[in-house]
Order: C-alpha cells, then sequence, then structure tokens
C-alpha cells in the first residue's frame, strides 16, 4: 500500500517540494499553518523555510527569490492577504522569473478568521490566476502545475484552498519524486525589476493580454471538466464539487456539471461549450460570485443562469450538502417532504476559552483590577489567543478590528472622547507582525496609550511557531532574540515594565503606573504558554474552608473550576497547571497549593 | 458497510487521533478515506468533531444529516448534539464524562445531563454508555479516552473491522513513547465493549 492519509494542506506542502521549491515563506493562520509546518518536517536541506515577521515580509521575500530564478511558495490565511496587498498588486505588474505560488486559505464560516473574505475576488482584482481545489488530491496536484504555470507566464499564482479541503484528509499516493531546477538561481539586471508609471502602463496591457491567454489555457485544462448530459446544468467550484456529487449520487439526479476549477480567469472556451449543451445553469460557489458573475458575463442572456442573485445559495457561511441539496432541489422544481425538526433540549454553549493556567487571564485580571478607579475604562483587543479574553466573565476585550489595531483604535478612541481610559492589549508574535508602527505613531502624535503585551513567548493560536523574540528559526536554528523591552524605548516609549503577571500584586501595580504615567506607556507581562511551560507539579486544591461564594469563578472562569454537588468550589486537578491565581482570589484563603 | 463514522467530544480531548486510526484501518482493507476534522479556535475547549468516510472517492469530507452509521462521543452534552447526523439505523458509543463549561457556573448557559442521556436513548435504543474516562486514567493517561473509545466499539462489533485490524492501525497510528499507554487503554476499551456486547 502507499496511500496515505494527507491533510488537503500536507498535500498542499508536497506538492511544492515536489515541484522543486527553494524558498518557502509565510505567516502562520488557520486554516493555513500546517503547510509550512509540513515542509519543515521534511527536513530537505535545499529548501529555505521561515516564518516570516508578517504577510508582506514573507510575500517579498519569496518575490525576491523569484526574481533570482528560484521557484518559490508564500502561504498565509485569506486576512494576511490583507497585508500582503501591497507587494502583491504590483508584483502583478512586474512578474516572476522563479515560480511564485501564493497559497492563501479561506475560511467560509468563518472558524478562526475575522472575515469571510474571498481570495478568488483578490485573485480577479489582482488580475491573476487562481486555483480552486475541491480536496487534498487535487490540491496536490494544482500546487505542482502552479508553480509551471507561473513560470510560464512569469506571474505569481494563487492556489486558494478553503477550510474543508485544507483541514479534511485523503488517502492518496503521493511519490517523493522531486523536480530539479534546470539552472542555478541568478538575478540578471533589467529595467523591468523597478516600477514606474510607464512600465506599469506597458505592464498593465500585458497584463490584459495573459489573461485571455490564460483564459484559453483553462479551458483545456483537466481541472475544469463537464460530466454528464442533461439540459440541466450545475456549475460548481471549491469544495462544493463534492457536496454536490454526493447530493447527485444520493438522489439520482440527472444534470450536466461543469466542475470549474480555475475561477479567475474563467475558462471561457470550456463555459461556451458548457452553454450549448444545457438550457439553464445553477452556480454553486461558496462566498463571493466569483464564477456566477464570470458565466453572467458570458453568457450574454442565452441560458437563464440561477445562483446568488437568485437567492439559491447564500454567500456567507460554509457550505454543505444540506445546502446544496436545497439550492438543487429549487432548481429542478424538486418538493421537499418538510421534515419536523426534532424537539432538542438546549445544549450548553461551549465558546473556546483561554486555557487553564494561561498567563494571559492572569495579565487581564490584573489589568481589570489596575483600572477600577477609571470612570470609563475600554479595553482594546487585538489578533491571537488572547482575542478569548473577550468572554466572561474577563470581559476584557471591548475592540477587536485586526492585527495591530488594538493599539491605533485606542489612540482614535481616547482623541475623540473625553476622560476615556483604554488598555491596548497585543501578543508578542502579533508585536511584531504590525505593532510596532502603532507604537510609535501613539509616541509621535503624543497620545498617552496604555499597553500591555501578552508576552507568552511563542505564537500560540496556531499551534506555537517561532517569531523575532524567540531566539530561534522556523527551521530550528538559533538566532537573535528581539527584546521587546528595548523595541520599547527605542521607539520612544518612557515607561516600559516588565512583570511575571502571576506575581499578580507587582502586575496590577506596573499596569496601574503605566495608565497614571503622563505618556505612552507600556507594561510586558511575560510568562509562557501553558503548553510550552514545564510539567506542574503542584496543583491547587479547595479546603473545607470554601465558604461557596464562588468569587474565584465568578472574576477569572478559569476552565478548571467548577462547583461541586453542594455549591463549593472545585478544581479539576487533571487541568490545574497551579497557576495561584485562583488563590490570591479568595476572600477566605480556602484555595491552597498542595504537591501532586 | 459501516462507511461513516462521527467522532465528537471537546477540544483536547484527542477527537483527530482516534480519526486517524480509523483511516489507518480503512486504508489496510484498500478502502479510499476523507476525513473532515476542527482546527483552530474551538480546539480551545471548544466543541470539535472529527468525520470519517471510507470508500468515500466522490463523498462529501463532511457527513450530512442523517448519514453517519456510527457515532463515538467523547463527551456527553456534545454526542446529544450532534444526533442529527445519525442515520436512522446508527449506533452510538458515548462516554459518560460531563465536561461543564465554565458559563454554566455563571449562570450564562445551562447543562441538561437527564435531558442529553434521555435524548441519546430515545435516538439510538441501546446506545453503549462507557465511563470511559476512569479507564483512560486506569491505562495511565486521561489522554487515553480516546484509544479506550475505540477499543470499546471494536470489542462491541461495531466497527467495520476486526479486533486485530484495530491493534494494527493503533501501533502505525501513535507514537512509540506512548504505545504502552494506548495499548493498555485499548485493551480496557474492549474489555467494556465485550462485556456490553454480552448483555
Amino acid at each position: 500500500m502507499t496511500d496515505k492519509l494527507y491533510m488537503g494542506n500536507e498535500a498542499i506542502a508536497l506538492g511544492a517540494v515536489n515541484a522543486g521549491v527553494k524558498i518557502v515563506a509565510g505567516y502562520p493562520g488557520t486554516p493555513s499553518t500546517e503547510v509550512i509546518e509540513t515542509i519543515l518536517r521534511q527536513k530537505k536541506p535545499d529548501i529555505n523555510v521561515q516564518w516570516s515577521v508578517n504577510e508582506k515580509a514573507a510575500m517579498e521575500v519569496a518575490a525576491g527569490a523569484c526574481y533570482a530564478g528560484a521557484r518559490s511558495l508564500v502561504t498565509m490565511k485569506q486576512v494576511g492577504l490583507n497585508v500582503a496587498a501591497d507587494p502583491l498588486m504590483s508584483l502583478a505588474y512586474i512578474g516572476v522569473k522563479g515560480g511564485l505560488v501564493m497559497l492563501v486559505a479561506d475560511d467560509p464560516g468563518p472558524w478562526s478568521s475575522q472575515t469571510e473574505q474571498d481570495t478568488r475576488g483578490f485573485a480577479k482584482n489582482a488580475n491573476l490566476p487562481v486555483y480552486d481545489p475541491a480536496s487534498p488530491e487535487e490540491a496536490y496536484e494544482m500546487t505542482k502545475e502552479a508553480f509551471s504555470l507561473s513560470e510560464e507566464f512569469a506571474l505569481p499564482v494563487f492556489v486558494r484552498p478553503t477550510t474543508r479541503v485544507c483541514h479534511a484528509s485523503a488517502s492518496i499516493d503521493i511519490p517523493d519524486v522531486r523536480e530539479t531546477a534546470k539552472e542555478a538561481p541568478c538575478f540578471e539586471k533589467r529595467p523591468e525589476w523597478c516600477i514606474f508609471p510607464a512600465l506599469s502602463y506597458r505592464k498593465h496591457g500585458e497584463l490584459e493580454i495573459k489573461q485571455k491567454q490564460l483564459s484559453d489555457k483553462f479551458s483545456e485544462s483537466r481541472f475544469n471538466t463537464i460530466e454528464g448530459n442533461s439540459r440541466k446544468g450545475i456549475a460548481v467550484s471549491g469544495v462544493s464539487y463534492l457536496y454536490a456529487k454526493e447530493v447527485i449520487k444520493e438522489y439520482g439526479l440527472d444534470v450536466t456539471l461543469f466542475k470549474v476549477g480555475t475561477p479567475y480567469p474563467l475558462p471561457e472556451k470550456k463555459a461556451e461549450e458548457f452553454f450549448l449543451k444545457v438550457d439553464s445553469v445553477l452556480v454553486i460557489e461558496e462566498l463571493d460570485p466569483i464564477v456566477e458573475e464570470g458565466l453572467l458575463l458570458i453568457n450574454q442572456g442565452r441560458v437563464e443562469i440561477f445562483g446568488k442573485r437568485t437567492g439559491h445559495t447564500p454567500c456567507n457561511g460554509e457550505f454543505s450538502c444540506e445546502i446544496v441539496k436545497r439550492a438543487i432541489f429549487k432548481y429542478l422544481g424538486i418538493e421537499e417532504q418538510p421534515e419536523t425538526p426534532a424537539e432538542t433540549p438546549q445544549f450548553p454553549v461551549r465558546p473556546p476559552v483561554l486555557c487553564s493556567g494561561c498567563p494571559h487571564r492572569a495579565s487581564f485580571y490584573a489589568a481589570k483590577v489596575a483600572m477600577k478607579d477609571e470612570k470609563k475604562a475600554v479595553y482594546c483587543g487585538d489578533i491571537g489567543c488572547y482575542t478569548l479574553g473577550n468572554a466572561a466573565p474577563l470581559n476584557a476585550t471591548d475592540t477587536c478590528l485586526c492585527m495591530g489595531a488594538g493599539i491605533t483604535i485606542a489612540q482614535g478612541l481616547q482623541l475623540a472622547e473625553e476622560g476615556i481610559k483604554t488598555i491596548s492589549f497585543i501578543g508578542d508574535s502579533s508585536f511584531f507582525a504590525s505593532g510596532i508602527t502603532g507604537i510609535i505613531n501613539a509616541v509621535y502624535q503624543k497620545t498617552k496609550i496604555t499597553l500591555v503585551v501578552l508576552d507568552n513567548r511563542t505564537t500560540a493560536m496556531t499551534g506555537h511557531q517561532p517569531h523575532p523574540g524567540t531566539g530561534f528559526t522556523a527551521m530550528g536554528e538559533p538566532a537573535k532574540a528581539l527584546d521587546i523591552e528595548m523595541l520599547l524605548r527605542a521607539c520612544g516609549m518612557e515607561y516600559v515594565k516588565k512583570v511575571n503577571p502571576f506575581d499578580f500584586e507587582a502586575a496590577v501595580e506596573a499596569i496601574r503606573g503605566a495608565k497614571n504615567f503622563d505618556g505612552p506607556a507600556a507594561v510586558i507581562t511575560e510568562a509562557p504558554c501553558v503548553f510550552k511551560a514545564p510539567k506542574p507539579v503542584s496543583t491547587h486544591r479547595v479546603n473545607g474552608a470554601c465558604t461557596g461564594c464562588l468569587k474565584c469563578i465568578k472574576e477569572i472562569g478559569c476552565p478548571a473550576m467548577t462547583p461541586d454537588e453542594n455549591g463549593k468550589a472545585a478544581i479539576n486537578e487533571a487541568l490545574c497547571t497551579s497557576c495561584g491565581l485562583c488563590a490570591g482570589i479568595c476572600p477566605v484563603g480556602a484555595i491552597k497549593e498542595v504537591s501532586r | 458497510m459501516k462507511r461513516s463514522i462521527i467522532i465528537v467530544g471537546v477540544g483536547g480531548q484527542g477527537t483527530l487521533l482516534a480519526s486517524k486510526i480509523l483511516s489507518t484501518a480503512a486504508m489496510e482493507r484498500g478502502l479510499f478515506v476523507r476525513t473532515s476534522e476542527t482546527i483552530g479556535m474551538a480546539q480551545r475547549g471548544g466543541s470539535v468533531s472529527s468525520h470519517v468516510r471510507m470508500d468515500a472517492k466522490e463523498l462529501s469530507p463532511v457527513i450530512p444529516e442523517g448519514r453517519a452509521d456510527l457515532l463515538l462521543g467523547f463527551e456527553l452534552s456534545e454526542a446529544a448534539r450532534i444526533l442529527g447526523k445519525l442515520a436512522p439505523e446508527a449506533k452510538a458509543v458515548v462516554n459518560a464524562e460531563k465536561i461543564v463549561p465554565t458559563n454554566v457556573a455563571l449562570k450564562k448557559g445551562v447543562y441538561l445531563e437527564d435531558e442529553y442521556l434521555e435524548l441519546l436513548k430515545k435516538r439510538v435504543p441501546g446506545a453503549m454508555l462507557v465511563e470511559g474516562t476512569p479507564l483512560a486514567l486506569k491505562a495511565g493517561n486521561a489522554r487515553s479516552l480516546n484509544v479506550v473509545m475505540i477499543g470499546a466499539a471494536s470489542g462491541a462489533g461495531l466497527l467495520p473491522f476486526t479486533e486485530d485490524e484495530m491493534r494494527a492501525a493503533l501501533r502505525k497510528s501513535v507514537r512509540e513513547k506512548t504505545l504502552a499507554v494506548n495499548e493498555k487503554a485499548f485493551d480496557l476499551g474492549i474489555e467494556e465493549g465485550l462485556r456490553w456486547r454480552e448483555k
């Protein structure tokens, strides 16, 4: 047996490895993270892999490598592309020499994202081709092909999987056979590497011609297929292809299925062929109507086209067999037996929460204690595990917009409203990714922000990737560990304190000092993520003195604590890390540390 | 062929490894497998599910409503929550443990244990309830609950694979240093499954 179970992201990674990728750069973000992690696990000495400081840096590193002729891969989640949009739009004009594949994972749902933006639309906006895989096995093939397409057209190429491709697995046979570069990378000096208005005008024109050529090439692509001989057509893109296949098979439906693997540029000739076979078309695609609008343009009113415009499918949310079935049944005029929904009890709401022992819980709680005397305290949060500080009972995240914005939103709030006091929270990885410019802005504009850097020494939410503060690289080599305290001072902050948030009184004092300081001020609360901390040798336990006031639970909401049958606080010792935060809250001192 | 298995629990309970073991067994049989996992924010204590579909080349990676043949529930309320996914004749193996979210203590949520049990028994007559968490602790690690549950399903004869096939899949799926604990967990699960079968 040569088949193995590969997750979509693993298949994409191996597609890049087998295509002979040399330089890989990215910033972690669900659902894209496992692509780089898989490449790292291959330990190929000739592939240089980095977790870049942010997506813009990653895109530019990869672009530079491609200028020299090396095949490169850049990975990120959909919102990361917003950060990398600046280099991307210019790079579409400049083009590449070595193949550049931009793996941008979309997250319909969304499961773990701020937006449901559709990278296929971004590709269209940039006039660049995009592959939209339906499955892990197709993602492998598409990624491999994307490198040669990129070189053939001298353009960067998108591969855009969605969560249900990235985090779905399939049993597939991926050979360990790698393409090798014909020549060693060598940057040739040419005026075309420097963007200038006159060049942009010319390159824009060329890009328009290339899109037509790409459309023609895609009409011959094995990823764009037509199955069936019915006058009822369905066009489908991405993982919805498998949903549609299951529904069609399950109910024995007779349709002609146009599978679109390259939503932009749309394979125009293939679409013409499809239109000749059908009288009407239902378009099924998650998120924006990219294929639908493309088909409408080509169609010129010849066949009826249904989709989002006609209310057959929604723009928001993730699709499922149920949504696809409803759309197809409505389109085919099949009456559905209205199902009486089964009566179900109310289920527990189970939002993700900060882990037991998480140092962020102590930092948030310390900030709240320090802010008690403020008339109006506003907590500006950011992106990471610590976004979970929004949950009750901490309620320590009033705003969250995008990475780095906690620092700058606070500045706007303070400028606009008298008497408001803000605290901005940012994690260590986000600090390096996009926090520093906002800090410089506060110092320069003399806006008195209070910043708490939640430094847990890792990029926790996405699975503990290293960053410039950790002292090692993605490839495990030692690196200079940038000192956040020194950086804050270098940015002009005059009040900078570093504390361990579990040294609770000191943490409260430091934050109180920061918020009362006459100028922008920062506190770094430093303690390792519980996943990285040494295994606890003790646990905390509630003794008979507990009065059942449950202040411990009501103040900090640690998942290791619940009331027992008698209404007294109880600690789940399997989860307790003995951080001791609860012990300091207990008014009667009923929570004590005991050895395991 | 029972070809769609859904595994549910709370982030951190190890549904991913359970899905991997079942997929490995299916692949050894030469079946095309598709799975779908919850990875990301929900792993921090949220509801998670793993879908395993065998002989599934042209099937969705996510099991549609009413199509799961077997439910492995690692937590009671999560098992009850997902019952809509089950086919009419589906079987269920459910860990009796309750994991009550903090919001219940804060009066912002509910946990209706009796109603979940009742719903489960009504929807899957003869559903197998396992005291899985104590067995995992007995095996040497609370985290081996996933393997206890797989063992229980295997011992009860609810998996489309033999016990030997499952043992081989287990050996291929776990790290060497956790193998001993996991094999013990599997054995304890098997015993539980056999007992249920005799009843």
